[in-house]
């Protein structure tokens, strides 16, 4: 057994370039292309669910392990693993690869081979970055994720989709450079490329503490960022809408699902652990960041007039929460922290009850990654909906649509409402635990925060809801309705049999994870638990 | 016997150049194919790529700090000098095998050419292993002016005659200026070997002497730099490279280019070692003027085959971060000889890939501006995949060579704690990715054009564009044991300094 499970999580990495080099070689026709990676995708989906049922949440830490050499010279191995946090963002990336890919089975037209290709070569991708555990590898899939989605949103893109690629390609590529800088100085620091073992060996702790926080900072500021600009926090972001904005819907999906999670999860599986004093001397500029993107990304959700980009928007402001429980966390992880925490809040609170807390921002911080994954996922794909029957996404062409679209309508609710944090579901808990978290931490920086509550309470009820779904429906105020198909048709048709085949998942998860995120929680719980505990142990 | 064996692939080139030489002039007056001279040209690299081979490995039993085996008191053969001389070797078999059709079909002086290609090569591969100042300087006289006369081959064509004639003219400037510096040496040393200049700098009064040194460092500098265009030296390199035969253009963009680098490296490690705190700063200075000014200028060129020239100017300024940030002793396998090292391999072979997949498309459409890059990837897909495969290798994106390269220099830097220089190179690697990215986007993204013959691959330059592939894989994946030989050839030369 335990071999099974061990070879389970290298085959989920890995089963992507099997599809991919079926796809490319052995498929004939459109038909076959499709109907191969459609059912190639399912594999890493059902492995990942198996790898999250035989996950032993009473042992944590790093499960079904891979190791072998890879460059002896450097001390770099060729080293995967899974734990608490990465198996759920593992399991999100397949499912959302999966439904992608069902998605674009019946909406991709054109170039289908190469299309496909590169969606299981991100795929493989995304996977590779929850999986490694070495930083070498982990830069090689980071970098590697950019070329299939530069090359996704630069042919299968919108009008301006040219400009957003290479947008997209330059902005990230700057950022991993310097995290490359910031792996290499680590790197010097342990003389290891392990990420466990780097953590473990305390970069520059033995200097004194000038250069120590010099250093530090140093590195922190070169993954920062690298995962800054990924996930992307407040003045990084500007690549963000229009790369969203442009990519085919499926795209959109992959993008906001889980690469912007890539950097969210660095900062957890890196700075963190690796870096906590440099964390916690500059959390404030993560929090106020988080703070920031939370209530601008709001605000300039309000004016948009395109329903893909204020979509887009919105995932600037929801990525903010992630930011601020992050940043809350590491704000009172090391002595330092904890102290002047306690000192700040009039000592009210013990050490105990301000982990507590820590805790609680940590698993706000990781859920609302995976219930992002999921909402604005559906959200992406409902937008997909609307643009193949309307051609346009301009908010003030739509208007009414809940009597012709009833169906359309009620899915949207659902995620509308889960994206604005309506309790019963998903969203409500990751918002609940980060501010919760972050209020008996940083209560100024939070209070601030709640502002972008309100205002996501603005734009998804006014502009989204009542804006394209309520109110009458004009006659020829959109002249050229289609089916999904492309045939012509008299108005608004309603969602069809695919289209609900993909969203159906999401809103039931939506659904469950609302009722019932204990089962989600126990596995970030654990590794939020585990991360804390390391730190503390270790500063 | 043993002196004979070590300059055995120098022996082999030289015999093959005059051979093709004498034929030449035998024949004169009756014009073939060129098909033969191109065989007997083949076989002369390919033999000294195979024997250079052989010393590679025996190089790898030289103790660190022993002394490296020596050939008449001129040439000195460690791993340092091996581990370049077989690439570079190999670099000029596939440029000739990918290019040689293309030559052959544009000169009738076919036979001239050829012994001018294998001529060069002996050049390269004497610079490598030169020990003594006077030789370095003939060997880059030798190597420049056969580079002049392969340049402006061309004769009928203006831009060929353009680039030989520009880069003569400013070729000439700076040997003058290198040959003054040499001489300052001379001077100020009273010897020409690297060791004994450095024992004597060591062991002498250093502020008297570096006074002398320094400028004619620098007077040396000028010539070296001209070689491996560094700013500000490099204002010849775009005309040359673009108006070159494209053949011409990739060894003066890789081969000759890694001469220049690599003699730098042994002149300052070998001899000058002593200053190398002083020059630091204007090593430094120099690495990120080169980049920063080529990867600007590449961020406007409209044609493919410049831009890659302005380009190979930027990665100029990388491998020279290799050098700024050289440091004995350390035990990170990032002592900036071996960034260099490593750079140097993956660069010339992805350079190599690239500009040759811009000959294959200038033979097809007969330009090299974008406009003959659109929709590539619908025309020939092959042809693209490989191109993209180098662009990435270039920006340095990981799974290539190139990011190795960019890993060690970098991690040099940042080892050396100069994050300033590292920060300056995250930055143009930005700029860098995006006119790289650019040429992907016109092959991609661009449709296709109205009349849609594919493009026929020649079998040369398919074969050799595979080589260059894989090996941009093999380095980018498994670059294990390419980092072991660098970092014991940086060893081995970084004893002798330090």
């Amino acid at each position: 057994m335990a071999t099974m499970s061990q070879v389970a999580l290298f085959v989920t990495i890995f089963f992507p370039l099997v599809a991919a080099i079926w796809v490319l070689l052995l498929c004939q026709t459109e038909r076959a292309i499709k109907r191969w990676s459609i059912r190639m995708s399912l594999v890493p989906l059902i492995l990942s669910a198996v790898l999250m049922v035989q996950y032993d949440r009473s042992l944590g830490g790093m499960q079904f392990e891979v190791m072998a050499p890879w460059i002896p010279v450097l001390n770099s191995s060729f080293r995967l693993g899974a734990d608490g946090l990465s198996l759920p963002l593992i399991f999100l990336t397949t499912l959302l690869s999966t439904l992608s890919i069902v998605y674009s089975a019946f909406t991709i037209k054109t170039r289908v081979r190469e299309y496909f290709v590169m969606f299981h070569l991100l795929e493989l991708s995304m996977l590779g970055v929850f999986g490694a555990l070495d930083y070498v590898l982990f830069y090689l899939f980071w970098e590697v994720s950019l070329v299939p989605m530069y090359l996704l949103i630069g042919i299968w893109g919108g009008q301006n989709r040219s400009y957003a690629s290479i947008k997209f390609f330059i902005y990230t590529l700057v950022g991993s450079v310097a995290m490359l800088l910031a792996i290499i100085l680590t790197y010097l620091a342990t003389g290891t490329f392990d990420m466990t073992a780097a953590a473990v060996a305390q970069p520059f702790m033995q200097l004194d503490p000038q250069t120590q926080l010099l250093l530090g900072s140093l590195a922190f500021w070169g993954f920062f960022l690298g995962f800054a600009f990924k996930v992307p926090s407040f003045p990084f972001h500007t690549w963000l809408p229009d790369a969203h904005t442009e990519a085919p819907t499926a795209g959109s999906v992959i993008l906001a699902g889980v690469l912007l999670k890539l950097g969210a999860y660095g900062f957890l599986r890196i700075i963190l652990p690796t870096y906590p004093h440099a964390s916690q001397f500059w959390a404030p500029v993560v929090i106020g960041l988080g703070v920031i993107a939370i209530v601008y990304g709001a605000f300039v959700c309000v004016a948009q007039g395109d329903l893909k980009r204020l979509i887009a928007y919105s995932s600037v402001s929801h990525m903010g929460y992630v930011m601020l429980g992050i940043g809350a966390a590491s704000f009172v992880l090391t002595p330092e922290g904890l102290e002047k925490a306690v000192s700040k809040l009039g000592g009210n609170l013990s050490a105990d009850a301000i982990y507590d807390s820590a805790t609680m921002a940590l698993n706000g911080a990781t859920l609302q990654m995976f219930n992002h994954g999921i909402i604005t996922g559906a959200l992406f794909l409902l937008v997909g909906v609307i643009y193949e029957r309307a051609h346009t996404r301009e908010l003030s062409k739509f208007g009414g649509l809940s009597a012709k679209t009833p169906y359309f309508y009620g899915i949207m609710l659902v995620t509308a409402f889960a994206s604005l944090g309506l309790p019963g579901l998903a969203g409500f808990w990751a918002e609940f635990f980060t501010f919760r978290g972050a209020f008996s931490i940083v209560p100024v920086w939070a209070a601030f925060g709640t502002i972008g509550i309100v205002m996501t309470a603005v734009y998804i009820l006014w502009r989204i809801i009542q804006n394209v779904f309520l109110g009458e429906y004009e006659e020829g105020k959109l002249e050229h309705w289609t089916t999904v198909n492309g045939e012509p048709a008299e108005g608004p048709t309603d969602m069809v049999g695919f289209e609900k085949l993909v969203l159906w998942p999401l809103v039931i998860g939506m659904f469950v994870i609302g009722v019932y995120p204990t089962w989600l929680l126990s596995f970030f719980n654990g590794s939020a638990v585990e991360l804390i505990e390391f730190i503390v142990g270790s500063t | 016997m043993e002196q004979f064996s070590l300059v055995a692939p120098e022996i082999i080139l030289l015999t093959g150049g005059l051979i093709i030489f004498l034929i030449d002039v035998a024949v004169r007056g009756h014009t073939d194919s060129g098909r033969g001279y191109t065989t007997i040209a083949l076989f002369t690299l390919g033999g000294a790529f195979v024997a250079a081979l052989f010393q590679t490995f025996s190089f790898f039993e030289l103790e660190i700090g022993q002394e490296p085996r020596q050939a008449l008191h001129l040439l000195e053969f460690d791993l340092f000098s091996a581990f370049l001389k077989a690439p570079i070797l190999l670099v000029m078999v596939l440029i000739a095998m990918a290019g040689g059709h293309y030559m052959n079909r544009r000169t009738e002086r076919r036979g001239e050419f050829w012994s001018f290609y294998v001529f060069v090569t002996l050049a390269m591969s004497v610079a490598l292993s030169a020990n003594n100042l006077l030789l370095l300087y003939v060997a880059i006289e030798f190597l420049s002016i056969t580079s002049y006369l392969l340049a402006g081959f061309l004769r009928d064509n203006q831009r060929s005659a353009e680039a030989g004639l520009k880069y003569f003219l400013y070729g000439a400037v700076a040997s003058a200026a290198m040959l003054y510096g040499l001489s300052f040496v001379y001077g100020a040393t009273g010897t020409l070997n690297l060791h004994e200049i450095s024992a004597i700098v060591k062991a002498g009064e250093t502020d008297a002497l570096a006074l002398g040194l320094m400028p004619a460092t620098m007077f040396v500098m000028v010539g070296l730099g001209f070689k491996a265009t560094l700013a500000p030296f490099f204002q010849w390199a775009p005309d040359t490279y673009e108006g070159a035969p494209t053949p011409v253009t990739v060894y003066l963009s890789t081969a000759s280019k890694a001469i220049g680098l690599a003699v730098t490296a042994r002149v300052f490690v070998v001899a000058l070692n002593e200053l190398l705190v002083d020059w630091v700063p204007i090593l430094a200075g120099l690495c990120i003027l080169t980049m920063t000014m080529g990867n600007l200028m590449a961020l406007r060129q409209k044609d493919v085959k410049r831009m890659l020239a302005y380009s190979s100017v930027a990665h100029a300024g990388y491998l020279l971060m290799g050098i700024a940030a050289l440091a004995a002793g350390t035990e990170s396998y990032m002592d900036g000889i071996n960034g260099l090292l490593v750079y140097l391999f993956a660069y010339m072979f992805t350079n190599t890939g690239a500009f040759l997949v811009v000959m294959v498309l200038e033979e097809r459409e007969g330009r090299t501006d974008l406009g003959a890059f659109e929709g590539l990837y619908r025309r020939a897909p092959v042809l693209a995949l490989m191109l993209t495969v180098f662009l990435l290798s270039l920006a340095g994106i990981p799974a290539t060579a190139g990011f190795w390269g960019k890993f060690f220099v970098f991690g040099a830097a940042v080892q050396r704690q100069y994050f300033w220089l590292a920060g300056i190179g995250v930055i143009n690697a930005g700029i860098a990715a995006y006119y790289y990215i650019n040429v992907m986007r016109t092959m991609y993204f661009g449709e296709k054009p109205a009349e849609d013959r594919p493009i026929q691959m020649p079998i040369g330059a398919g074969a050799v564009l595979v080589v260059c592939t894989l090996i941009v894989f093999w380095v980018g994946l498994y670059p294990s044991p390419l980092i072991e030989w660098a970092t014991t050839a940086s060893e081995q030369l970084l004893a002798f300094g330090f």
